[in-house]
């Protein structure tokens, strides 16, 4: 009889609506997203019927086109996303880190950043929970460098809005960042600098068994994902492609040249500064700076920027004053800083 | 009963907290409701994700917010 109620319950979860309305969505999502300049250029050119050559039919159809466009990839990545992380845990990661050595260990961890739920106002349980079990300090900071810059909110705007190239750059050079500053600071053995209660903390066993969770579970998930980050970041993305498009439309061409372009050298500096306490608005700021890509800013100025912006938070340093002192978090700060701030010069030789 | 909530005060930890408080008022249960933000007492639940929540000195879940459905039967379980 149990066994019927429980056959009964798994076959209705595992065709459940959960999993039928995405995989129906999809094509209409792509077919969508295939068709979105041409249903742009509908609206705003025979709808509305704006005239081209006007700076505001710029901008209109800028926004247009953007806004439906970045939700839809961000909807379709979150969701994506969440399903994946389902399948790790900041234990299982910390497990796979235990007692590894540097490099190896760092290479592991910023790869485990990118992969493993994180959210910043964790940043201190988790580094404790690290620490305690064994996880080399250089091996931790690769961890929590690659974690909040390599989001997938940041990597669906880069992509969205710069194309893939962009994207894969800000990935690569990320992780490189993540792990070289990581084991930078492992080999400056700064062990000494993180507060003495640190080491003096129990951390208890949850007592909590792995779940074993079914498809369907982790799709829900993914929905939950969607909600919490897309119902969060969506009214920055708006906002900020709103900013973009004016720019778009009314700052003349290489207006950014001299402020942000090649030839000043201390515009990559001043970029990384500026980042730093822009946390919060990252989703908004992105397509901002895509509008002032256009305006003759240089890629190497822009991609050091964004980094700021996402990989080196004020916020995030001041919750980080509770575990480390304050020497250990300037070198950190530190260390990151001159990683971007080497990526952006770069990019702007490059290109 | 005593229900704890783990966090420092992230958004979900709130969140969290709040949804308790409805909950309990909506189903008149009879049980008292903590706050713990000190790390040191976070941590000796083993936990690396806020926010937790701690029935009768058991750890139910972490790092979310769980469904209304859950958190009512974890509480008809510790009865």
């Amino acid at each position: 009889m149990f066994r019927k109620i429980e056959e009964k319950s798994l076959l209705s979860r595992v065709i459940s609506n959960k999993i039928i309305i995405p995989i129906l969505l999809l094509p209409v999502w792509f077919l969508l997203y295939h068709y979105l300049q041409n249903i742009t250029d509908w609206i705003v050119f025979d709808l509305i019927g704006m005239d081209k050559t006007m700076h505001l039919t710029g901008a209109v159809s800028f926004f247009i086109f953007e806004v439906p466009k970045v939700l839809m990839l961000l909807t379709l990545i979150v969701f994506a996303v969440g399903i994946v992380r389902s399948y790790f845990s900041p234990e299982r990661t910390r497990k796979i880190l235990g007692g590894k050595k540097l490099f190896v260990g760092n290479v592991l961890a910023s790869f485990l950043g990118i992969v493993t739920p994180f959210c910043s106002c964790s940043a201190i349980p988790l580094f404790l929970g690290f620490v305690e079990s064994g996880v080399p300090l250089g091996v931790t900071f690769s961890f929590l460098i690659a974690a909040p810059m390599i989001n997938e909110v940041a990597v669906v705007l880069l992509f969205g809005l710069f194309g893939w190239k962009t994207a894969l750059l800000y990935m690569s050079t990320g992780l490189l960042i993540a792990m070289i500053s990581g084991f930078i600071i492992g080999k400056l053995k700064l062990e000494k600098y993180v507060e003495e209660w640190v080491f003096n903390v129990k951390v208890g066993d949850n007592g909590l068994e792995d779940e074993k969770l079914t498809f369907s579970d982790r799709v829900s998930m993914g929905y939950d994902a969607i909600k919490e980050i897309v119902g969060k970041v969506w009214i920055y993305v708006v906002l900020g492609i709103a900013v973009g498009a004016g720019i778009h439309g009314y700052v003349p061409e290489n207006f950014m040249a001299g402020l942000m372009g090649k030839s000043s050298w201390w515009s990559v500096p001043i970029a990384v500064i500026l980042g730093v306490p822009m946390y919060s608005n990252a989703a908004g700021i992105i397509p901002i700076v895509q509008s002032l890509l256009e305006k003759g800013a240089s890629l190497g100025t822009v991609l050091a920027f964004m980094m700021s912006v996402i990989g080196l938070s004020l916020p995030e340093a001041i919750i980080l004053k509770k575990v480390l002192k304050i020497q250990l978090i300037i070198v950190f700060v530190g260390v990151v800083a001159v990683g971007i701030i080497i990526v952006g010069y770069l990019f702007n030789f490059i290109y | 009963m005593k229900i704890k909530v783990l966090g420092t005060g992230c958004s979900k930890c709130i969140s969290l907290e709040r949804k308790l408080n409805e909950l309990v008022k909506e189903h008149n249960i009879d049980v008292e409701i903590e706050k713990v933000s000190q790390l040191e007492e976070i941590m000796k639940y083993g936990i690396m994700m806020t926010p937790g929540l701690v029935i009768n000195e058991k750890l139910v879940s972490f790092g979310s917010v769980p469904k209304d459905k859950q958190i009512l039967k974890w509480i008809e379980e510790a009865k």
